[in-house]
């Protein structure tokens, strides 16, 4: 009840409980239309991304502060960073005949430009010549971006010659810390793959199927390794190796950019597809 | 007048000239030897470690050693990319931070060929520690980012090769950390982050709890 200064003093026990029969039936009722969007039969009917947040968390849970940072927002792919690795001082791997990953990558991500540009993206070189970014100032070209991709490309000094792996980061690796996480809110800057993680996954995993398919003893599934240069980037990023700098000239390795190009960009196209419509 | 002058000279100056004519011709001949020689010297200094090393020879021994089958991960010659374990007869402590020593020392020094070579032959181990929650710290010397060959994959089997391997002789390391030189480094070689931990899959047979 009111008392004369207008502040209420006192509720009726009769008006809590019909307040609350009232929320619970409400609730009762969202509960039930969410479990018929799953349903096969109504999931025509309704777009993909609903059904995967489970509706009563959203209508009766209040608003509790995340201990983990927000999900990255779907929006559109535009943005594609291909970051030829090492360069400068660091040629990387080196092959006995001289061959020096550094300048094999360079080619390798001029041609995916090509080929990604087709369709539409904006393609950004981490280095467009001879020189040496460090990780993080790769990261940050990535991370100044919005809905953007990281691929980052190797040459390895061992392996079956003419066969390509890729890599995403694996989650142990990036455990957060959760006292930062839950006073700031922000994504730590040495872990900000964290949350990109399946994202991450599921593009290497169509990038590595378009690999088995052009390159001969390729593996179907992709692989998972703490590579530095992915720990630091905030989107979906992978690591794409090619083996091997043994080889005796160049001339084989050349022969595989025409391949690597295309197949980056059909899987890039399937992810993007994923991407927009904010599935993982 | 010059065939005057010559036979002028005396027999023992004539024959100094010839032996020192053919001493020049001789250094001559073996002058482009010697000068790879010498490159060969100055493209490889003997570093502080490898100087270390010769000195500190005796392997690591301590009063508990009995010889074991130690189960090592090398590279697999049959798979491709992968690790497989090779039993070895070592001595191994019953400490498990002596062991841990004596087990990657092993497997620097005793990798059966180059093909199965997972750490170059030129690192070194230069201090190892376990803390009480089964974490590892592995330091090593520069040459295990040095002279590794540079990869994803090769780094990664590196790793994997040392954790293994613990895993398989040393009761209660659950992480393993890297250190190079003392320092925690960006990467292996150039790809593999060293900023996280390794997991150390445990394969001891009834493995206790590490004390």
């Amino acid at each position: 009840m009111w008392n004369d200064s207008g502040i209420l003093v006192e509720v009726p026990s009769k008006l809590i409980c019909f307040l609350f029969a009232l929320m619970v039936s409400a609730a009762l009722a969202t509960l039930a239309q969410a479990q018929s969007t799953q349903a096969p039969a109504a999931s025509a009917a309704q777009p993909a991304p609903q059904t995967t947040t489970p509706a009563p968390q959203q209508t009766l849970a209040p608003a509790q502060p995340s201990t983990e940072p927000p999900a990255p927002p779907q929006k559109t792919l535009a943005v594609v960073i291909l970051d030829p690795a090492h360069g400068g001082a660091d040629a990387g791997a080196r092959g006995s005949a001289g061959i020096a990953e550094s300048d094999v990558v360079l080619s390798y991500a001029r041609l995916m430009r090509i080929s990604l540009e087709a369709q539409g993206l904006r393609v950004i070189l981490t280095r467009q010549a001879n020189d040496d970014p460090s990780f993080d100032d790769r990261s940050r070209l990535a991370n100044a971006q919005h809905s953007v991709i990281f691929i980052s490309l190797h040459v390895s000094s061992t392996g079956q010659p003419g066969t390509v792996r890729v890599y995403s980061m694996p989650r142990m690796a990036l455990t957060p810390n959760p006292a930062i996480a839950a006073h700031s809110g922000l994504l730590p800057w040495d872990r900000a793959q964290f949350n990109f993680i399946d994202q991450s996954r599921r593009l290497a995993e169509l990038i590595q199927i378009q690999m088995a398919q052009r390159f001969r003893g390729s593996s179907e599934t992709p692989f998972e390794a703490p590579v530095r240069q992915l720990r630091t980037v905030g989107a979906p990023a992978v690591a794409i190796e090619v083996s091997s700098v043994s080889v005796p000239d160049r001339a084989p390795l050349d022969q595989l950019g025409p391949g690597l190009a295309d197949g980056v960009a059909r899987a890039v196209a399937a992810f993007r597809t994923i991407y927009e419509s904010g599935g993982k | 007048m010059n065939r005057e002058a010559s036979r002028a000279l005396p027999k023992g100056l004539k024959t100094t000239i010839a032996v020192l004519a053919a001493m020049v011709v001789l250094g001559l001949v073996t002058l482009p030897g010697l000068r790879q020689a010498v490159q060969r010297l100055r493209s490889t200094p003997k570093t502080d470690e490898q100087s270390r090393r010769e000195v500190m020879q005796e392997p690591i021994s301590t009063p508990t050693d009995v010889p074991v089958e130690a189960q090592m991960f090398w590279l697999s010659t049959s798979t491709l990319n992968a690790l497989e374990p090779t039993t070895i007869q070592l001595p191994l402590s019953a400490d498990p931070v002596e062991r841990s020593k004596q087990l990657i020392n092993a497997l620097i020094a005793r990798a059966p060929g180059p093909e199965k070579r997972t750490l170059p032959a030129e690192a070194s181990l230069l201090a190892f520690y376990i803390q009480p929650n089964g974490t590892a710290i592995a330091d090593f010397s520069d040459e295990i980012s040095s002279a590794m060959p540079s990869g994803i994959l090769s780094e990664q089997l590196a790793a994997e090769s040392v954790a293994r391997t613990l895993g398989a002789n040393v009761n209660g390391i659950r992480l393993l950390k890297i250190l190079v030189h003392g320092q925690e480094a960006e990467s292996l070689a150039g790809h593999l982050d060293l900023y996280g931990l390794f997991p150390v899959p445990s394969l001891v047979p009834g493995a206790e709890p590490h004390k």
